[in-house]
């Protein structure tokens, strides 16, 4: 049964990697659902942070090819409940809405968003939640006109108590150290 | 070391001495001049063969790999030279072979301006090469080919590409060479669990009817003893896949033939009556397992493997060894009881007299008018004392030669499995000749495949390689033919072809050869061929409809191969 994965992936920084590993994907036909890519906590090392929608035993060869591009130190995969993560929505706004009622405000303060900026002619707001939360307040919006969305990639992080990754690293240390 | 300054061209050739290389495959053109330029004072040190086309470069390399186990070398021009290697590239993604591909590329400022030849060559080749990188500086260019052969050739091995651009080419740097003997974000292959080789030889001891497939990981890992040792400790019968094919010499009294779709009667049948399978560097090829939801039910699955990634992939395992070969065996073999399987063995032997009688006897000793493609080979593998090295294009020649040829030593088979490249067999005979310049090869080829790579013979006859060609000619695109019997009601669609006089073709090349077509004169015509001093092109006039059995078709079940259709 297809559900929802989130696949984390730690890499060199390297040009061309980004291509190395969604070919995994796009040869397999998986589609790559929402994918963000950043300097993880050390030094050098990227990480990037896939959502897909697929059977689990799809999931766990996929990983175990991007685990072969010689670039890639780690990946591992989790279903959602697994980690805790977030998306962040950005929502433009005229500023005339907010003026001719107070309902704007509210729908902003009821789903925990923010104004980031206000003009005379439009007004940003922020909201980070999932996917189902930041639609939620597009809808809210919308009804009044929303001139830009944009929605991030997913963030996300393991409720395992151990860093995984810092346990890794330790054992490809060790394999290393036995290659002679 | 103390450094000096040198060209990044030099550099490539230093660089490429440095890891041993004696042998690149190649053809010149504006991106890679200066490389070319640099190899010409090293002409004492290295050695060029200038290939017909890109294509058979890469091809020759592959050879060479296959029979050296050291990594092949080619060079190309950006663009279409590039391009042209392509083929190559995925038939060693897909085979596992160690390849250095050294492409030319415009130069640096022109990259992305659709500047003359500029192809991004990186970008094709990135979903078949085990890495690649783009060297844009010549500072780069030692440490770029240390990392090069370091990943081609360890751990599960494959081709790696290198673009260098013009400018890099030109560019001076301070020479130094150091080999890269490990990179952070790569593990070649894992240490072998000795808690998993205590569980495997649980497995193995208790099996009433075990089998063991194993695959070129023997060849790759050198564990051609080990094999032996294990399956002779155990009394383990083994059968090969095709790219398995010499690691074992065929007259072993285990050896108990080939897997798969065209593979013996014995190893397909039985793989659904064992009780346990131990599957030895190997990747459970649809053409090797069929049917897969009806694989090997009876049996518990061990499978020792290089790449974590193949465990799991098509067959689940029971019990997982990861590591290398060599070193998984010999632990195997101190882990495990003596035994013997002799009865079980002796099935499969009744399997091989049913063989014999309804397909074998037929194919290497016809009795009919027409020349058999199993007669040739025979010959040809009883004239060469069963010591040659064989090389198979695709289709019916290569599954008749792959049956039939037999072995007494590794590293003999070259073929192309995974990708069944067309047109492969004469550029990597030449590659097999030079990485073994002292034995017999004998190319085995089709008259399809002989046409897609045909220009070879000029590279193999301005090198004097003395490769023995063996065209097996049946007028046809014969296995395609051959399905198109079985399986669409003869409906022989663009199969037949017109053939030219493909004797006065090698003439035209300088290459000695004749033509037979009766039985009278094969025997005498292969011994001609063997000890003509040099390359040598046999001609083999066969019956054109002729069939390669057994077979299991596509989507059924190993155990229901059958053995003719009536
Ligand atoms: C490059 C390429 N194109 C097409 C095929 C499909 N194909 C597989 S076998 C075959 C027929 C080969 O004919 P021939 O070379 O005459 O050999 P035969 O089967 O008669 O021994 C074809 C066309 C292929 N394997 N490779």
């Amino acid at each position: 049964m297809k559900q929802e994965f989130i696949i984390t992936i730690y890499s060199e920084n390297h040009i061309g990697l980004l291509n190395r590993i969604t070919i995994n994907f796009t040869r397999r036909k998986i589609n790559i659902e929402s994918l963000t890519v950043s300097a993880s906590a050390i030094k050098g090392v990227s990480k990037f942070t896939i959502v897909v929608n697929e059977t689990a035993d799809r999931v766990r060869k996929v990983v175990g090819q991007l685990e072969k591009v010689v670039d890639v130190l780690k990946a591992f995969y989790h279903t959602n409940d697994e980690m805790v993560f977030q998306e962040i929505a950005l929502y433009k706004v005229q500023t005339d809405t907010l003026y001719d009622s107070d309902q704007v405000e509210r729908m902003v303060r009821k789903a925990g968003a923010r104004i980031l900026e206000i003009t005379r002619e439009y007004t940003v707001i922020e909201k980070t939640g999932h996917k189902e939360e930041t639609q939620e307040l597009f809808d809210e919006l919308n009804q009044f006109g929303v001139l830009q969305f944009i929605r991030s990639g997913r963030v996300a992080i393991t409720r395992d108590p151990i860093e995984r990754l810092s346990e890794f690293l330790k054992e490809r240390d060790n394999l290393l150290s036995q290659i002679d | 070391m103390a450094t000096k300054r040198i060209t990044g061209s030099e550099a490539v050739i230093l660089s490429l001495l440095e890891e041993g290389v004696d042998t690149i495959f190649g053809y010149p053109g504006g991106a890679i001049m200066p490389v070319y330029d640099a190899l010409y004072d090293y002409d004492k040190k290295v050695t060029h063969i200038l290939t017909r086309h890109e294509q058979g470069a890469v091809h020759a390399a592959e050879g060479y790999a296959k029979v050296t186990g050291k990594a092949g070398v080619c060079f190309a021009t950006s663009g279409p030279g590039a391009t042209n290697l392509i083929t190559g590239i995925a038939d060693a993604m897909i085979d596992s072979i160690p390849l250095v591909c050294i492409t030319g590329q415009v130069a640096s400022p022109l990259l992305g301006t659709d500047a003359f030849q500029e192809s991004d060559v990186v970008g094709i080749s990135m979903p078949i090469t085990k890495w690649n990188y783009q060297v844009t500086n010549a500072e780069e260019i030692p440490e770029a080919i240390a990392k090069a052969f370091y990943i081609a050739q360890s751990g599960r091995p494959g081709p790696v590409l290198l673009d260098i651009s013009k400018d890099a080419q030109f560019q001076e740097l301070e020479f130094e060479y150091k080999k890269c003997t490990k990179i952070r974000s790569y593990i070649p292959e894992q240490p072998v669990d000795p808690f998993k080789i205590k569980e495997a030889a649980e497995l193995i001891d208790q099996a009433k009817k075990p089998l063991l497939l194993f695959g070129q990981g023997i060849i790759i890992a050198q564990a051609e003893d080990e094999l032996k040792a294990f399956i002779e400790k155990t009394g383990i019968p083994a059968a090969w896949t095709l790219l398995g094919l010499s690691a074992l010499p065929t007259d072993h009294p285990l050896n108990v033939g080939m897997l798969g779709m065209h593979g013996n009667y014995g190893p397909n049948v039985k793989t659904n009556e064992a009780d346990l399978i131990i599957a030895v560097g190997m990747r459970f090829d649809d053409r090797v397992t069929g049917k897969v939801s009806s694989y090997a039910k009876k049996a518990k699955v061990v499978h020792l493997e290089v790449d974590p990634a193949e465990i799991d992939k098509i067959i689940k395992t029971d019990v997982a060894v990861l590591g290398n070969a060599k070193k998984s065996l010999a632990m195997l073999i101190n882990n495990v009881k003596d035994n013997k399987h002799d009865d079980w063995v002796a099935e499969f032997r009744e399997c091989d007299k049913v063989e014999r009688e309804k397909v074998i006897n037929k194919d290497v000793h016809p009795e009919k008018e027409g020349l058999t493609m199993g007669e040739a080979v025979r010959i040809a593998s009883e004239k060469t004392q069963h010591n040659a090295i064989l090389v198979t294009d695709v289709g019916q020649q290569q599954m008749i030669a792959s049956r039939y040829f037999k072995f007494t030593q590794s590293k003999s088979n070259v073929t192309s499995g995974g990708l069944g490249t067309m047109g492969y067999a004469i550029p990597a005979a030449l590659g097999a000749q030079l990485g073994a310049k002292d034995r017999t090869v004998c190319c085995f080829v089709g008259d399809g495949g002989f046409q897609m790579t045909l220009q070879e013979l000029g590279t193999i006859v301005q090198n004097k390689l003395p490769v023995k060609i063996i065209l097996l000619n049946n007028n046809f695109l014969g296995m395609v033919r051959q399905w198109q019997q079985l399986f669409f009601e003869k409906r022989y669609s663009f199969t037949e072809l017109q053939n030219p006089d493909f004797i006065t073709i090698g003439k035209g090349f300088g290459m000695a050869g004749h033509k037979v077509t009766k039985r009278e004169e094969l025997s005498d015509g292969i011994q001609k061929m063997i000890d003509h001093d040099g390359p040598y092109l046999l001609e083999v006039v066969v019956e054109k409809e002729d069939n390669v059995f057994p077979m299991v078709p596509t989507g059924a079940s190993v155990s229901d191969i059958i053995l003719e259709v009536k």
